[in-house]
């Protein structure tokens, strides 16, 4: 066991693990913050996608130990952030979500895509959100609210 | 034992292993003038640094593909990970999503500084995955058009401490605890074999 300071969602967090533990445990078991989903704990689907310094990663594979003292951001906090609030609201308006089990992934993905692309193509969508999976198979939708953050950010200047 | 007489038998050990001469190999001592080696020589050397530039913790990363591989069978990767326009995925799914700056044995992922793939014009593979010919490849190392203004010496410095190369041999575990496999040659045999590669002017084989 070993302790870590880290800081999520901009709160500073002391938390006594294993090494070894992923990031995705420490979140929802040791910190309680059970936004961020479990889906297939290999990397292969993208619900238990964080920022890490703004980095969209999958927290189901990245051990603790491995975190240091890069921020992390979850999809608790990630309506405080302007691009982050226009991809929520986008998807509420869209209503998007069908099981929504893997829809906090989807949104930190899309936040992380719109925050480098602000105006994506399909081609950017498709490639950037092709590696998190949907069972419902919401992905029109999730494309069409993609779009709607984009416009809105582009229009608010977010 | 000295550590001349162990260094002794690694030299032989390693020119046996190359299959040059063990007497001109160990022979490469302060008390004679270097030599440079022959063409043939350089040859043989390129051809044992070409079985590790194709073994998959090196080639799978060096594809023509829009994608890179993974594992022994060099199948492609995981997850839609696409190359992106820097060789390091695209935002939402870059490299570094998954892959830390070391190995992560818990997780069974890879990791290394600066993940990322080699650029297109260092690809030695064909679109169909299958690896280029040693002559292909060697051409395209030695092609300063294509292997970031590298001369010789620059080649062997490469080979010898770019965090990359070195993780071929350190390459952790796999997600089920297996160890992954290495190249076939050690680290040093590999810079051992660059370094006459490069002594006997970077010679490349014949052909396309």
């Amino acid at each position: 066991m070993a302790t870590y300071q880290i800081t999520v969602n901009g709160q500073r967090r002391e938390v006594t693990v294993d090494p070894s533990t992923p990031l995705l445990w420490v979140l929802r078991e040791d910190l309680k913050m059970t936004g961020t989903k479990f889906g297939c704990g290999i990397s292969a689907c993208g619900a238990c996608t964080v920022h890490v310094a703004g980095v969209a990663t999958r927290s189901c594979i990245v051990p603790i130990s491995h975190i240091g003292d890069r921020p992390i951001v979850t999809i608790e906090a990630i309506g405080n952030d302007a691009v982050g609030r226009a991809v929520q609201d986008a998807w509420v308006d869209i209503d998007v979500v069908q099981c929504g089990y893997c829809q906090s992934g989807q949104i930190m993905a899309a936040v992380a895509l719109l925050k480098h692309t602000p105006k994506p193509s399909d081609k950017n969508i498709e490639e950037s959100m092709g590696g998190n999976i949907c069972r419902c198979g919401t992905y029109t939708r999730i494309r069409d609210a993609i779009k709607t953050a984009a416009a809105q950010i582009t229009k608010g200047g977010a | 034992m000295p550590a001349c007489r162990v260094g002794l038998l690694v030299s032989l050990a390693v020119a046996s292993v190359f299959g040059f001469s063990a007497l001109r190999f160990a022979g490469v001592s302060k008390a004679e003038p270097a030599q440079r080696p022959s063409r043939e020589q350089g040859l043989a050397a390129w051809q044992q640094v070409y079985s590790v530039l194709t073994h998959p913790r090196c080639i799978n990363c060096h594809t023509a593909t829009n994608y890179p591989q993974q594992g022994d069978d060099r199948h492609r990767h995981v997850a839609n990970v696409v190359r992106g326009p820097e060789g390091k995925g695209v935002p939402g799914l870059n490299c570094a999503s998954c892959h830390q700056e070391t190995n992560a044995d818990s997780t069974g992922v890879p990791g290394g500084h600066n993940w990322h793939l080699a650029p297109l014009e260092m690809r030695w593979q064909d679109p169909n995955d299958q690896p280029l010919s040693s002559a292909a490849v060697c051409s395209q190392i030695t092609d300063r058009k294509r292997n970031h203004n590298l001369d010789g010496p620059g080649l062997l410095k490469h080979h010898e401490e770019e965090a990359l190369v070195k993780w071929a041999w350190n390459p952790g575990r796999r997600p089920d605890g297996s160890a992954r496999t290495l190249p076939p040659l050690t680290h040093e045999q590999f810079i051992a074999a660059t370094r006459q590669w490069v002594e006997a002017g970077t010679p490349c084989p014949p052909g396309k």
